[in-house]
């Protein structure tokens, strides 16, 4: 009965801010949304007894990503009134993404039995393990290939963006950490009254 | 009815005891290491500390406390009110709230999950919104940078936190926090090959709870007071409290990874209880936060980041390869 509310009150409030996202009009607002939709996501799959994506989920998405989309967000300088988009010019796209989402959920439905039995076999041992054992063994391939694919991405992204702005100071650690006291400064004992040199 | 009475109710009741108590403990403790670390400091400079209210000074958290309460919360015009506010409730309530995971003594633990690591890390990671959140709902420039500093250094000093626990895992092979002090029954891994690493995650702890030497958030040199410039009375009470429970916290989770959480250091002290070394243990870590910030002056920002990616990282990350190698040679794969 209460796990029943809990998956209500995580599943209405998930569905809740994920309007919100799109549709409050500071975006510094709709990123907080957007986390309070992780946290929800997390809590279903606490209930669902995949404490470890749950948790993953928080610490990747809720912890590093959006902290990012948070960074960039309050750089952009908006107060309140963000111009409209024209709503009738996205209309038909967002229809269309929309109504592919949707044949996706039915197809998902109805092969819903069949899929439950997958994950209720994983949910028998320790949910960690269990992960780790399917990643490591049968999908070790896809894995590791997606973890190049992410790398190179990331690599990717730094090279192109990377400039080297002209006439930069760079500090050398090395340098300053080599560079010796007796090199640098003499000492001189100077007399009073006759003055330096 | 029966059936409502003792499968919640009772639990329930036994739940709210149990965080009742740790919030008691938690927060006598909070309150108690802010004298700890004027006494301390006190000391390191060769001066008295706070000796006036009550014995020893013993009574100053009580009347510091009394002093907050009591002062005006000031608001600055258009900060966003409702961010403003949340930014220290949350900073505080997620350092409370990491407690739960925390076993005290053997069995002495509010909620014993499986993933108790990755709860804890869940937990400190989400501590960035807080601070990013007040220094931009502050509306006002020193907080907003120091609020975007500051993240970066948590969100840099994560990375490297969560390859150090790595390692640990792979040592004690389980996420389990109980299971990891269990693990430790015939050595501390701060008496191994982890010892590296627990000098890291220490040094990480710091930057992550933005205490000196890394405490730039709030270098009041250039920042005036960092993301917390703006705040006052109360709500400023609430981050600086967060940051020493937070401190407390990390001094936990240090001593559960690598000091042997309340195991006694012989067997032949096994029969002090196991969460009086815990305490013993934790209060060995602040000591030695509050004795690194009367002795270390504070990093330079591009030091920060520069020893947080190119040599915790790097090292974390070998040091991941070096356990798992020894590890599979030794046969325990």
């Amino acid at each position: 009965m209460i796990i029943g509310a809990l998956f209500y009150l995580f599943a209405l409030v998930l569905i809740a801010s994920a309007v919100a996202v799109v549709s409050v009009r500071q975006p510094v607002n709709a990123v907080l949304f957007l986390i309070l939709c992780f946290f929800n996501a997390a809590g279903l799959f606490v209930l669902l007894g995949a404490e470890f994506l749950a948790f993953i989920l928080l610490i990747v998405y809720g912890g590093a990503v959006a902290v990012l989309f948070l960074f960039v967000v309050m750089m952009l300088d908006v107060k309140g009134d963000v111009p409209r988009l024209p709503l009738k010019r996205f209309l038909p796209l967002s229809l269309g993404v929309g109504a592919v989402l949707l044949v996706q959920v039915v197809i998902m439905a109805a092969f819903w039995p069949e899929a439950h039995a997958v994950t209720s076999v994983a949910a028998d041992s320790e949910n960690t393990k269990a992960l780790g054992r399917v990643l490591y063994t049968d999908f070790i391939y896809p894995f590791q290939v997606s973890g190049l694919v992410l790398l190179t991405a990331m690599i990717g992204a730094i090279v192109l963006t990377q400039r080297e702005p002209r006439g930069t100071k760079r500090q050398n650690v090395q340098a300053q950490l080599d560079r010796r006291a007796e090199d640098v400064v003499t000492l001189r004992h100077v007399e009073s009254g006759k003055g330096a040199l | 009815m029966d059936d409502l009475m003792t499968t919640y109710l009772r639990p329930l009741f036994w739940m709210l005891l149990g965080i009742g108590g740790i919030l008691a403990v938690v927060l006598g403790g909070t309150a108690y290491l802010t004298y700890a670390e004027r006494k301390v400091l006190g000391a390191i400079q060769l001066r008295k500390g706070p000796n006036v209210v009550g014995p020893f000074g013993l009574l100053q958290p009580m009347a510091d406390g009394l002093k907050v309460m009591f002062k005006e919360t000031i608001i600055p015009t258009q900060a966003n009110v409702f961010l403003f506010i949340a930014a220290p409730v949350m900073t505080f309530l997620l350092a409370l709230s990491a407690w739960a995971v925390i076993p005290f003594d053997a069995g002495l633990v509010l909620a014993n999950i499986n993933v108790g690591v990755l709860y804890v890390l869940a937990i400190s990671s989400l501590g960035v919104y807080a601070i990013i959140i007040a220094g931009w709902a502050s509306n006002s420039k020193y907080a907003l940078l120091g609020g975007l500093r500051s993240a970066a250094q948590m969100v840099s000093y994560e990375v490297s936190i969560g390859l150090i626990i790595v390692t640990v895992l792979l040592q004690a092979g389980s996420l389990n926090l109980s299971e990891i002090v269990e693990a430790q029954k015939d050595g501390w891994y701060i008496f191994s090959l982890l010892l590296p690493m627990a000098v890291l995650f220490f040094a990480s702890a710091l930057a992550e709870t933005n205490r000196s030497p890394f405490d730039l958030p709030e270098g009041e040199s250039e920042l005036v007071g960092g993301f917390n410039t703006e705040y006052s009375a109360m709500i400023f009470a609430l981050f600086f409290l967060g940051e020493y429970a937070n401190m407390i916290l990390m001094s936990a989770m240090t001593t559960i990874l690598f000091l042997g959480g309340w195991l006694p250091p012989w067997t032949a002290l096994g029969f002090v209880p196991g969460f009086v070394w815990f305490a013993l243990k934790i209060a060995l870590c602040l000591f030695v936060f509050l004795w690194v910030r009367g002795t270390l002056p504070r990093y330079r920002y591009d030091q920060l980041m520069r020893i947080g990616w190119k040599f915790f990282l790097p090292l974390s990350l070998l040091w991941v390869v070096v356990v798992a190698t020894v590890k599979m040679l030794a046969g325990g794969a």
